[in-house]
């Protein structure tokens, strides 16, 4: 399947690992990615802070090239960011003729145009799981990850808000995609309540014990339910949960030491690839002595579920999974 | 034809219509220029439906010899039924009159008197031209049968079979549960006066069940309905409970032998457990228990019959098959009550997934004497006493996610819960709310007591309740996050225990009920209601009656009073020995038609059914409302209605482009 | 929260005008004027405890048009963009849509206090402005050097870390249509303006 790629700024150099193991699995998968041809920075939470006009005109230069190709109007971004202001752009280009009508007399002081609805935006995850599917990702894993305790960690732009007639690819409060996906490479998944909570942005550098403790509190969670490493799906997550969890144990004198990577990187791996063909190894919290785990026997767990004593009254149930 | 003798009165309405409309020109053109077309009076004054002005018309149709009336006033939604009677008293018949709007349609929505005067003549000149053709008519009466259904045995239908029943008539009440009760049944103690809830509803549950009028069909459903007010034919299913009643003693003893233990998802609302052969509570009417023929190990593996070993009176009879019985029956009552909001759609709120997350059903069972923890409040590990618990408004309510409406009741519900927890634990108790809805007799009260009672109340909607601690504090705690709005500050309370109010929902099968008995649901789902205001507990349909929640989310005395309503206009009905109805409706002029059935499936009253040996559909006169539906629908023409025929209705058009009067020329101002 | 009595505007304006104004410059249906201040945004706001004032202490403050304080406070500059409020609203509210209009807003006017967020926007922004291109090795070392330069030593391991990881441009990268972007930004700009 073909799509238009939109890398964004952190996947040339800080986040390139999720490029590169995009890359890795994308042939055996079945994904054929053709990059936007010079597409520009989608001006991620800072433009629109600004100006208006101007961030979404920054926006749709970029929606106007990848429209230009004729294969396939699918638009896919690995960066939750990204992908946000990429489908808020089109939407909000359909949904008011105003907008669009500013945008589009910006666009064309450039020979740009674009019709809000042209283009179907997709993160990297959603197509992953629901074009490829759990079942053919499943065939392609070699080398299950059992034995290693993953927590999923979706962070908010992917799932909120919901959008247009499509709405969002999965739930905003508790998603289950990455869950079940780390589930069919084989890994233990924790049920981690804070999966969808925000990791701060760039919140950091603006009010640094704010920034931090968005972060303490999801390396904590991880760390608490003895989870070996955190997957994520987007660049800022990674950067602020793994680069900036350094910063954050000086701050709070805490020595929190969870590793995080990317959901492209699991695939890999479970598909047998070599870690570093898949960027890994790039970490400032160093993963390796979590994966040194997979394919060794793993003793049982210290958090052991204790059996709920006879008076126990009994729980609702949850609506099946498929 | 003869030229019909028509008298026109033109209505001031005060300055309502005089003030834009110039109404003695008015009737003055109407006296001269339609006296071609059979005005033989034409008079303006200042309010026609006053007692004067109808006796104007009325000495009118004596004097003049009128044998048609047109009355310029207000919309017809309003008194067209006082004009139709002055004139039947008059010696008239009432649907040779006609009542034009010059007001909703014309001097309530221009400004230009000159443009509004000449629309008023228009208007006029189409009623002249319309009541020319139309025929006498007289109102249909159709016989009614003295036996009503009540769909439902909660509060609300228990409340209309009594009295129906006490005023010496025969009801029919078919409910889907083994037992009667409802959900009231299932609460320990209802607001405000924290009367028990089972003490105040079984006597009514005893009456119900050994009433010599009144015939209780429980686990059982109805699955047919055929006919029209006054003589409906119903089918029920009653459901095989495997047990005779014939001769079950309800001594219990099968309740106790059988091995099967099942969730109890619908009385427990999941929290305990029953047997597979049960009666749903110990007062359950009537007392016989049922085979949950799903969960029970004979029906599933062909083995156990422990009880039919144990039953003293031989009245297991596991071959029972489901009955289909018929009845009769003159107005049906439909009680059918509530679902419950399922508050796993809000997953913030962490219910199924965080165990001392409880709904407020839930919580209702563990508070009742008769529940699982025999009325302890105690955490989902059945032992714990909680020493702090939250308890949260609104969920599922008031919510553009979920359901737009408020569900009326959860504020006092969520302040009785607040009194119970402090009650019977001592626990400190959080109350978190957007507004504090206590309208009714003794509800503000109410609220004032909790106050006293120190209970803690946060304004603010809940956020999201998580047990991932942020801090020392919080460990091993529910934390609910909020903004307390009156301060204005985000604040997260440890507890341990939480309590939705979840809202109150339409049932989920509602809309195939509503299709099943001829009527319509409104927007949210609830039953739909004649008029919200003035007639809640009627419905578009004759004959069909609607009570309690079904109709919408309410307390108990409304529930109450609405199936005593309900009931009141049932009784008044049978009391007339039969119905009147108006006579406005289709007919099928069988020559013309095809016989292409679209008329049929069209009719949103089911009054259209097809003769098969003659190929040709026929209008149920007792059903049909004279919507125009199929008159419009039939391609070949052959449906036209009274009142509302073809020729009348191309007539007014006629005369509102004045085609039989000269051209008149419009004159700016 | 702020002084005691609201005193009606000086001008002739009515009060719904500041209400208007956030309304208008949001893109598409941003549903405010439905608030019911119930809190739930306050709540839901993982930041909202640094905030002076409440998303819905906020919301109430424009509908009496209370611009000054509202275009001072620090709110919309801590909102991380994690539209949880947005979700969960139970009137459809788009509240971090119009958390990005105060903050155009009080850019706009220059009525900001004591943040250093729009500085940071518009520094990230120069980069993407002359280059296409965002530029963090030259967004951070003109940040620290204005707000906190003190700041470059408590980060300095972890910049050592991307550096050594690979992880850090040293320039930055030029788009090829660099014109045309600015003609775009510039035509944007001046339509802006007359909005």
């Amino acid at each position: 399947m073909k799509y238009n790629y939109y890398p964004g700024c952190s996947l040339e150099k800080n986040a390139a690992s999720y490029h590169i193991s995009a890359m890795a699995i994308a042939k055996p998968l079945g994904m054929e990615f053709v990059e936007v041809d010079d597409w520009n920075c989608c001006g991620a939470t800072e433009y629109v802070s600004l100006n208006l006009t101007a961030s979404y005109a920054l926006i749709a230069r970029n929606l106007a090239l990848a429209a230009k190709n004729e294969e396939t109007k699918q638009l896919v971004a690995p960066c939750s960011a990204c992908y946000l202001n990429l489908k808020k752009c089109d939407s909000y280009m359909l949904e008011s003729p105003s907008l669009a009508e500013k945008v589009n007399t910006a666009l064309a002081a450039g020979g740009l145009s674009y019709k809000g609805g042209t283009l179907k935006v997709r993160h990297l995850l959603d197509v992953v799981v629901n074009d490829i599917g759990y079942d053919a990702i499943a065939a392609k894993v070699t080398k299950p990850l059992k034995g290693l305790r993953v927590a999923p960690y979706y962070g908010c732009m992917i799932v909120r808000p919901k959008l247009g007639p499509d709405g969002t690819f999965d739930d905003v409060e508790y998603p289950k995609t990455l869950d079940k996906l780390l589930k069919v490479l084989g890994a233990e998944v924790i049920d981690f309540p804070l999966k969808s909570h925000c990791c701060g942005g760039h919140m950091t550098q603006i009010s640094e014990g704010t920034g931090y403790e968005l972060i303490r509190q999801l390396v904590k969670g991880a760390t608490e339910y003895k989870a070996d490493l955190m997957v994520t799906l987007c660049p800022m997550c990674q950067l602020n949960l793994d680069a900036f969890q350094g910063p954050m144990n000086s701050y709070f004198d805490t020595n929190y030491n969870m590793p995080v990577l990317y959901f492209t990187q699991m695939i890999g791996l479970a598909m047998g690839m070599d870690p570093t063909d898949l960027g890994i190894g790039a970490e400032l919290v160093d993963a390796r002595p979590a994966l040194a785990k997979i394919g060794v026997e793993v003793p049982e767990p210290e958090m052991v579920i204790k059996k709920p004593p006879k008076e126990a009254l009994p729980m609702p149930s949850l609506p099946e999974e498929k | 034809m003869a030229k019909e003798r028509i008298g026109v009165y033109v209505c001031h309405c005060g300055t309502n219509i005089a003030g834009t409309v110039d109404v003695a020109e008015v009737s003055r053109w109407a006296g001269e220029v339609l006296k071609d077309r059979g005005v033989v009076i034409s008079r303006d004054y200042k309010f026609m439906c006053s007692s004067l002005g109808q006796e104007l018309i009325q000495k009118d149709i004596k004097e003049q010899g009128l044998t048609r009336v047109v009355v310029a006033a207000c919309s017809p939604h309003l008194h067209e039924a006082t004009f139709r009677n002055a004139c039947k008293e008059a010696g008239l018949n009432p649907y040779l009159s006609e009542l034009v709007s010059i007001r909703e349609q014309d001097s309530w929505v221009h400004t230009d008197k000159a443009v509004a005067t000449e629309k008023a003549k228009a208007i006029i000149s189409g009623g002249v031209e319309r009541v020319i053709w139309q025929t006498p008519l007289e109102p249909l009466k159709v016989p009614i049968n003295q036996t009503t259904l009540v769909v439902g045995g909660g509060i609300a239908g228990i409340q209309a079979a009594l009295e129906i029943a006490d005023a010496g008539l025969p009801v029919v009440m078919v409910e889907r549960e083994p037992s009667i009760g409802g959900h009231m049944a299932q609460f320990d103690k209802t607001f405000p006066t924290l009367d028990c809830s089972a003490c105040i509803l079984t006597p009514k549950m005893v009456q119900v069940g050994s009433h010599p009028n009144i015939k209780l069909l429980t686990y059982a459903e109805v699955t047919n309905v055929s006919g029209f007010v006054g003589n409906f034919q119903v089918t029920v299913k009653q459901k095989a409970r495997s047990v005779n009643i014939e001769d079950c003693t309800g001594c219990g003893i099968c309740q106790e032998k059988c091995p099967k233990k099942v969730i109890d998802d619908v009385f427990e609302a999941g929290l305990g457990y029953r047997k597979a052969i049960y009666t749903p509570f110990p007062q359950a009417v009537p007392k016989y228990p049922v085979i949950d023929r799903e969960n029970c190990t004979y029906y599933l593996k062909g083995t156990c019959k422990a009880c039919e070993k144990f039953c003293p009176t031989g009245a297991i009879n596991f071959a029972q098959e489901d009955e289909y019985l018929t009845f009769d029956v003159g107005q049906i009552i439909l009680a059918t009550g509530w679902d419950l909001f399922d508050a796993r759609r809000i997953p913030q709120y962490g219910y199924g997934r965080l165990a001392n997350v409880f709904t407020n059903l839930e919580f209702e069972r563990l508070t009742n004497a008769a529940g699982p923890t025999g009325g302890k409040v105690v955490l989902r590990d059945g032992v714990t006493v909680p020493k702090t618990v939250g308890i949260v408004h609104c969920v599922g309510s008031r919510d553009k996610n979920y359901n737009n409406y408020c569900s009326a009741i959860c504020c006092m519900q969520s302040l009785k819960f607040a009194h119970l927890v402090h009650e019977r634990t001592g626990a400190e108790v959080y109350n978190f709310y957007i507004d504090m809805r206590t309208p009714a007799k003794g509800y503000d009260e109410f609220y004032q007591r909790l106050l006293d009672e120190g209970t803690h109340f946060i304004r603010g909607k809940v956020a999201e309740i998580t047990d991932a601690a942020r801090e020392p504090g919080e460990e091993g705690k529910l934390i609910v996050q909020v903004e307390n709005t009156l301060i204005g500050k985000q604040m997260r309370i440890p507890v341990d225990m939480v309590i939705l109010s979840a809202g109150l929902e339409p049932r989920h099968d509602t809309k195939e009920v509503a299709h099943l008995f001829g009527i319509s649901c409104s927007a949210d789902g609830w039953l739909l209601e004649r008029h919200p205001k003035l007639d809640p507990v009627a419905t578009m349909t004759e004959g069909i009656l609607i009570a309690g929640c079904v109709q919408g989310p309410k307390d108990i005395p409304t529930s109450v009073a609405q199936g005593a309503a309900a009931a009141a206009r049932v009784v008044g009905k049978i009391q007339q020995k039969e119905i009147s109805m108006e006579p406005i409706k289709a007919s099928i002029n069988q020559d013309k038609c095809s016989g292409c059935r679209i008329c049929n499936n069209m009719c949103p009253f089911n009054a259209i059914f097809f003769i098969e040996d003659r190929m040709v559909s026929e209008v149920n006169p007792a059903l049909c409302q004279g919507c125009g539906t199929c008159v419009a629908a039939c391609p070949a023409g052959a449906i036209s209605g009274t009142v509302f025929s073809d020729q009348a209705i191309l007539a007014q058009i006629d005369g509102l482009l004045l085609k039989n009067v000269k051209p008149l020329e419009v004159v700016a101002g | 929260m702020s002084s005691a009595t609201i005193s009606p505007p000086k001008e002739e304006k009515s009060t719904r005008s500041f209400l208007e104004e956030v309304i208008a410059a949001t893109p598409g249906e941003s549903h405010l004027i439905d608030c019911i201040q119930c809190g739930t945004c306050g709540g839901s706001c993982p930041s909202g405890r640094d905030m002076d004032h409440t998303p819905r202490a906020l919301f109430a403050m424009i509908s009496v048009g209370m611009k000054e304080q509202v275009l001072k406070s620090n709110t919309p500059w801590y909102c991380v963009s994690c539209y949880y409020c947005t979700v969960r609203c139970p009137q459809s509210v788009h509240i971090t849509d119009i958390m990005y209009t105060l903050k155009r807003l009080a850019v706009k006017e220059n009525a900001y206090e004591k943040t250093k967020a729009p500085d940071f926007s518009k520094t990230f922004i120069e980069w993407v402005e002359n280059y296409g291109r965002a530029f963090e090795l030259g967004l951070m070392s003109m940040h620290l050097l204005k707000h906190n330069p003190f700041g470059v030593f408590k980060i300095a391991g972890m910049g050592i870390g991307m550096v050594t990881k690979g992880r850090m441009a040293f320039t930055p990268t030029r788009i090829k249509g660099m014109d045309n972007l600015k003609a775009i930004l510039n035509k944007a700009k001046e339509l802006e303006a007359v909005a």
